[in-house]
């Protein structure tokens, strides 16, 4: 389990939504490698009857009321958009 | 003696007496950094002309009733900041230069008048412990730049330890404000988790950033957390727990404290030096009346294997929304939606963070959650547990901040686990989701900072502030300056 291949590497970066060159993949596929094989010290621990923590604090939810209220305008909201028209954000072709 | 040498509450004084205006402070900041900053690269962006304006406006408002009124402050760059570039020290966010909102943190510091001076050079979406992160050029520590000033919230400590500003927020999920306020030979704070809002915090790691004060003093740093902490109904974690006045804690009485010293915390791999300065500390604490025993955590040995899967897991998802749609910098190379977000990114982020986003989409992938993500939230509870434990008896735990004083820029960057054991003693913290302070302590023997490091019960801060106190006031560590530039 501790190893990770090239192939995982790939299936990794897909999955993150970045770009890798095969140079990133050899270099990524050996530090990752190592920073999951240290972490397999883990398993020196018996955990079976240990909970999770999510959270550190005894903090229960807190509901409020679903109000609308004044938050940014729609031409704020596009003030540092790389590319926007008619009032929306605009992206490259998402259909082949 | 210059003006940052003085406290919130001196300097208020002064005001107060017309003896100088906060014309004066802030004109101080940028002569300091026009002296200094080419060398230790603490400021990524700053807020010259806006800074002028608001201090003369100060100087002419008839109301001075403002706990922190005039204080020049400077803001890590990945707290949000309306109108004021925000980069995170990231190319993505290169052009990130009208954010729409104020973090809380700062609109509790703007309602108290401070000024801000700039933005602060950190790791790249606070990841990382050296600064050499930084897509700009890293942060570099004032006592002697070859060395780091430490990380994330490199910029943060350097600016403080140079006199650039009065104090500064960092950002703390690892170590992130108290590592380099060791390496720097300043006071910061990580509050418990909850104390500080963390609404307009770019997020790295959820369930383990803080945000918190960096200053010259304790009193100055209780002064400023007085200020930002609190309940927020804008972030969902902030807990709704009073916040005692800190600087009323501070009473220089340490009598009858109990100090739990964990073993685990001065064991190989502590350098000698560090070791004694920590041991030195107890010996005043002894003096002061206070009283120490060692103890276990046993599982801080593991801390920082669970650290990296859960904080890279967090970021993974956190970091998520960089998809160069909405803001940030879009890659040209593509030429369909997919290709944009990856080629965003890819051109965006750094090594570093491409490491960590690609480790937490690992723990996280169908098949290898169980085996990493849940099992590092079991050593979890785990590690929170001795510390609950510890604290049934005792109500401090103190050991040194860092395992040693700054490295040397180029010295761990290569080497990805190198670099992280650093922050063997901080992640724990963070972890278990306590308080936790650095104070200096001392020097080694090339005239680097140490750090002292003191650790709370939950929302325990005072305790924490006043045993920190207590130590700052029978020690004079607190008042050396880095010769950068000349004293100041």
């Amino acid at each position: 389990m501790a190893d990770i291949s090239k192939e995982q590497v790939k299936h990794v970066a897909h999955l993150a939504r970045l770009a890798v060159t095969d140079e990133e993949v050899e270099k990524l596929t050996e530090e990752l490698g190592a920073i999951i094989q240290y972490a397999e010290q883990l398993n020196e621990l018996d955990t079976e009857n240990v909970e999770p923590t999510t959270h550190v604090l005894d903090l229960k939810n807190v509901m409020r009321k679903d109000e609308s209220k004044e938050w940014i305008t729609q031409e704020e909201a596009l003030k540092n958009a790389p590319d926007k028209k008619d009032g929306q954000f605009r992206v490259p072709s998402i259909l082949e | 003696m210059a003006l940052f040498d003085h406290t919130i509450k001196e300097l208020e004084e002064k005001l107060h007496n017309n003896e100088i205006t906060v014309e004066d402070l802030v004109a101080e900041s940028y002569k300091r950094i026009e002296e200094v900053d080419d060398q230790i690269h603490a400021f990524l962006t700053l807020n010259e002309a806006d800074a002028k304006a608001k201090a003369k406006a100060l100087d002419n408002a008839k109301d001075h009733g403002a706990s922190l009124f005039g204080m020049p402050a400077g803001i890590k760059d990945n707290i949000m900041t309306k109108g004021l570039r925000t980069t995170c020290a990231s190319q993505f966010l290169d052009n990130f230069e009208d954010p729409l909102y104020d973090a809380t943190v700062m609109q509790k510091l703007n309602n108290e008048k401070i000024v801000t001076v700039g933005k602060l050079n950190m790791d790249e979406f606070a990841m990382g412990s050296s600064n050499e992160n930084s897509s700009y050029t890293g942060a570099r520590n004032p006592w002697n730049t070859d060395h780091v000033p430490g990380g994330s919230s490199g910029g943060s400590a350097a600016a403080v330890a140079a006199g650039e500003v009065l104090f500064s927020l960092g950002s703390d999920t690892g170590g992130s404000i108290r590592q380099p306020a060791a390496f720097c030979g300043v006071v910061g704070m990580k509050p418990t988790y909850g104390r500080v809002s963390r609404f307009g915090l770019v997020a790295f790691a959820s369930s383990l950033d803080q945000i918190g004060p960096i200053t010259r003093t304790v009193e100055d740093n209780a002064r400023v957390l007085e200020v930002i902490a609190g309940h927020d109904k804008m972030d969902a974690t902030s807990a709704n727990v009073d916040v005692p006045k800190y600087t009323q804690s501070l009473t220089n009485d340490v009598k009858g404290l109990k100090i739990a010293v964990p073993k685990e915390y001065l064991a190989e791999g502590v350098n000698p030096e560090v070791k004694e300065a920590v041991m030195n500390a107890l010996k005043v604490y002894e003096s002061l009346g206070a009283t120490w025993e060692e103890v276990s955590l046993p599982h801080s040995k593991y801390a920082v294997a669970t650290y990296y899967l859960l904080s890279s897991s967090e970021a993974s998802a956190n970091l998520a929304r960089f998809d160069g749609v909405r803001y940030g910098v879009r890659s040209e190379n593509a030429d369909n939606m997919i290709d944009m977000f990856k080629m965003s990114r890819s051109e965006g982020f750094g090594k570093e963070v491409k490491r960590r986003i690609m480790l937490g989409t690992f723990a996280l992938s169908s098949g290898y959650y169980d085996a990493y993500y849940k099992k590092a939230q079991k050593v979890r509870t785990l590690i929170k547990n001795d510390f609950d434990k510890i604290f049934e008896d005792y109500d401090v735990v103190i050991g040194p901040t860092t395992p040693t004083p700054a490295f040397k820029v180029g010295e761990k960057i290569n080497d990805p686990l190198t670099m992280y054991a650093n922050d063997i003693l901080t992640i724990p913290v963070n972890l278990a989701g306590v308080p936790g302070i650095s104070v200096p302590c001392g020097f080694s023997e090339n005239g680097l900072p140490i750090g002292l490091q003191i650790i709370g019960k939950h929302f325990d801060e005072s305790t924490v502030y006043r045993t920190a106190h207590a130590f700052e006031q029978a020690t004079d560590y607190h008042t050396k300056r880095p010769q950068i530039g000349g004293a100041k």
